[in-house]
């Protein structure tokens, strides 16, 4: 069937093939959305769980992604608010003084394949660009990394201002970094901690979930 | 070749719960075994301990010390942190490390220049991560003046290009390996070291690739590396690269060491 076609072609990161596909499926009259959900997404989904169980890498992600970029980029102008409401934004950046960015990046472009619209605010940060940021575009996640013992404290510095602000209550707070633990995230009041990139992903998605009734 | 071994790093769990309860035994035997297998310095790092760095890497300098007489990479990026664990070593360490990011290259700067210690030059300013060798060379340039200027001598420090990971940019690699070249020819005295794992972020068998690219960068002419000194494999490659570099005389350092049963 050609949406399955659609996911294997992602999932084995055929951007040119993906597109192809694409078109034939809109040409063939499917609904966008069912294009979008049961063939992209459903290749990603398979990718992402192939890269949690080390059964494939990075570049196989990334091509990954770049082929879900090439089928969305199709599908975007057909879908409803541009498609741009069907995932969570997640705001993304490096602490104030810290230009350290390979992890950032990293966990940038899993999120991306993973679906979510990341706005990546880049390195070197204020606690004051990150909150204008979450308001405007309305985010329901801040993702924070720090890759210096002295830019640390950074995190917990912003944290901190977007309490002062009113927000903290309807936004996750993630962070990451090298010299960052479980145990610190906790003790700043971080919402999660995720020790490299690919367990970003889990963690957005675990965060963003619905609590489970009881 | 001088190899500075990394394992005292409390990114590393083990580390971290030995510093946390004080677990003198367990350092000092990691730090002895490095030394048995060669190396020049032992780096010791507290980073994960967020507030109490600096009693921390104090504990570390003192507690490795006690047991062995290799000079110390005292791996900081917290000058007060630094200015403390430099009270309390013996002999002449290896800052690591200060960077062109202007916060970092003022507060460490007269630290490092106090210390008459060697220093590890990280390429990197505010201009962010570099992509380009080009881009190396020119933060190198700003850094070995910056650093000459200081009263540092050419011989004192060892410019680390800075790795990235061949996974998200396959050019990553040789930008790093023309950059040493370039760097070794443009600062005649001055050392090059790097370390080996950021290479093989996110790929499989990542040994392999460390491996292959810490011999490019030898024939690059790296002359130092941050390690695991107890990887057999890899400091037998480093010890047949350098006689083939021409820089055994006689071969006998590799005979010796093949005598010495320290080959695989």
């Amino acid at each position: 069937m050609l949406l399955d076609e659609i996911a294997r072609s992602v999932s084995g990161g055929q951007a040119v093939q993906t597109s192809r596909l694409v078109e034939q499926a809109l040409a063939d009259g499917l609904e966008p959305g069912s294009v979008l959900n049961d063939g992209l997404m459903a290749g990603l989904t398979v990718i992402g769980e192939r890269f949690k169980r080390n059964d494939c890498y990075i570049p196989e992600v990334l091509l990954a992604a770049k082929a879900m970029h090439a089928g969305m980029s199709l599908l975007r102008p057909l879908l409803a608010g541009g498609g741009e409401r069907l995932r969570d934004k997640i705001v993304l950046g490096t602490v104030e003084s810290d230009i350290h960015d390979i992890g950032k990046n990293l966990v940038g472009m899993m999120l991306e394949g993973a679906g979510y619209r990341v706005i990546d605010l880049g390195v070197n940060v204020p606690a004051g660009r990150f909150l204008a940021a979450l308001e405007e575009h309305a985010a329901p996640v801040l993702a924070m990394s720090a890759l210096l013992s002295t830019t640390m404290p950074r995190l917990q510095a912003t944290i901190a201002e977007l309490e002062k602000a009113g927000v903290r209550e309807r936004v996750k707070v993630l962070v990451g970094g090298a010299p960052v633990t479980r145990e610190y995230a906790q003790r700043i009041g971080a919402d999660g901690y995720a020790p490299e990139a690919a367990s970003a992903v889990d963690l957005v998605r675990d965060l963003l979930a619905p609590a489970p009734t009881v | 070749m001088q190899i500075v071994g990394e394992l005292i790093n409390t990114s590393r769990g083990a580390v971290h719960t030995a510093v946390d309860n004080l677990d003198a035994a367990f350092i000092q035997g990691l730090a002895a075994k490095q030394v048995e297998a060669g190396a020049d310095y032992v780096d010791v790092n507290a980073g994960t301990f967020v507030g109490k760095e600096g009693d921390k890497l104090c504990w570390l300098v003192e507690t490795v010390q006690a047991r062995v007489e290799t000079p110390l990479a005292l791996d900081t990026p917290d000058p007060e942190a630094l200015r403390r664990a430099l009270a309390v070593h013996r002999g002449r360490p290896l800052i690591n490390s200060i960077t062109g990011e202007t916060g970092r290259w003022e507060t460490m700067l007269p630290v490092v220049a106090e210390a008459k210690a060697a220093v590890i030059a990280l390429c990197l300013d505010d201009a962010g991560m570099p992509q380009s060798a080009a881009d190396r060379l020119r933060v190198a340039g700003k850094l070995v003046r910056g650093l000459e200027g200081a009263g540092v001598s050419m011989e004192d420090i060892y410019l680390d290009p800075l790795v990235c990971p061949v996974s998200t940019d396959t050019s990553a690699a040789l930008a790093a390996l023309e950059a040493i070249g370039a760097m070794r020819r443009e600062f005649p005295g001055v050392h090059a070291i790097c370390g080996l794992s950021n290479v093989s972020y996110g790929l499989p068998k990542r040994r392999l690739l460390n491996n292959a690219f810490c011999l490019l960068a030898m024939q690059q002419g790296l002359d130092a590396v941050l390690l695991d000194p107890l990887d057999r494999s890899l400091i037998s490659l480093i010890q047949a690269t350098q006689t083939l570099l021409g820089k055994d005389e006689y071969c006998m350092a590799y005979i010796q060491a093949v005598r010495e049963n320290r080959l695989t």
